[in-house]
């Protein structure tokens, strides 16, 4: 299409998109006015019925558990896609591990601040998973702030090095214990209380951290199979990029 | 409306607008961290402080190592061909 002609096409969509637009927007409720029937509604039975604080993981991880199931299992399939794309191939080698790669010449200052951030980002990623039905965070958020932890190290160091410290098998288990311990977290309400996901723990008092029935031990689950989802990805995709080398003198 | 999420707001969109314009991948990486920065203030300002912490590590970390990773591969593959190329 030349240029001349998607000018004339933009001057005729753009103008009908900006109007259907405009319309949309003017039937919109004004800001901040919404107040929907299923947000009074969660917002009523949170407190009262789950013994849960943040009333975000009570929805995720009991109201509309089998919802969060459906999720994990996209990121699983998804994680499952980038091993299968990126695996090495015929005519491809993996570099000897001997041969060390620093990353980036990175600086010292860079070291120092990745490397004090370590510590604090486990803390932060723990607190977050194991805190999350009473205040705002959760297996997901927690799981990607464990993940990030390796990955600071990396920044502060050599990839190989921290390919030793988190080798394939343990990411890889911590991704598989996770998503299959969040399914049978599901069966163990289908067992107990007779309906698939139903909180078959007790409630507890509100505030504390052993409460909210069974929202704890989902949202580990959950933590674990994001911190290895997340590290999978981000290793296949740097052994792709620093380690993986094509063998000379064969076409790609 | 208060202050900070107007801020927010047009923060995110100069952001999301430099990160179309931008015609360097490597500059735009930058810029998409920048921007997943200034959404995780959107969504904290907007009372979304669950939504906010995941963005805080997909948008400054997750999301750019995987582009920066993959921007080095597709580098290093147009390096073969060339150098293929020269040799014949």
């Amino acid at each position: 299409m030349t240029r001349r002609a998607r000018l004339w096409l933009f001057g005729i969509a753009g103008p009908g998109l900006a109007a259907v637009l405009v319309v949309g927007l003017r039937g919109l409720p004004a800001f901040g006015d919404n107040h929907a029937v299923y947000g009074l509604v969660v917002n009523g039975v949170a407190l009262s019925l789950r013994h849960a604080t943040d009333y975000v993981t009570a929805l995720n991880f009991d109201l509309r558990a089998f919802d969060t199931l459906g999720e994990e299992y996209i990121l699983f399939a998804s994680v499952l896609g980038v091993t299968l794309l990126l695996r090495v191939v015929r005519g491809e080698d993996e570099e000897n591990i001997a041969a060390e790669r620093a990353v980036y010449g990175s600086s010292d200052a860079v070291r120092v601040l990745s490397l004090g951030l370590v510590p604090l980002l486990l803390a932060l990623g723990v607190y977050l998973v194991i805190h999350g039905a009473l205040t705002p965070g959760g297996g997901f958020q927690g799981g990607i702030v464990l993940a990030a932890a390796p990955a600071c190290l990396m920044l502060a160091g050599r990839y190989v090095q921290l390919r030793a410290l988190t080798p394939d098998w343990a990411i890889e288990a911590a991704e598989g214990i996770g998503a299959a311990g969040y399914c049978l977290l599901g069966l163990g309400g289908l067992v107990f209380a007779s309906v698939y996901f139903k909180n078959f723990l007790p409630a507890g008092h509100p505030g504390q951290l052993l409460s909210a029935g069974f929202m704890p031990l989902n949202s580990i689950a959950v933590g674990l199979e994001v911190m290895g989802a997340f590290l999978i990805v981000w290793t296949a995709f740097l052994d792709q990029a620093l380690l993986v080398r094509r063998r000379p003198g064969v076409a790609p | 409306m208060t202050v900070l999420q107007i801020v927010a707001l047009v923060a995110v969109a100069v952001g999301g607008g430099a990160v179309a314009l931008i015609r360097d991948p490597l500059r735009q990486t930058l810029a998409l961290g920048i921007d997943g920065l200034a959404l995780v203030v959107l969504f904290f300002a907007f009372q979304a402080p669950d939504v906010a912490l995941s963005e805080i590590v997909v948008g400054t970390l997750g999301l750019p190592l995987i582009v920066l990773a993959a921007l080095r591969k597709i580098g290093e593959q147009d390096r073969h061909r060339r150098t293929d190329q020269e040799q014949k």
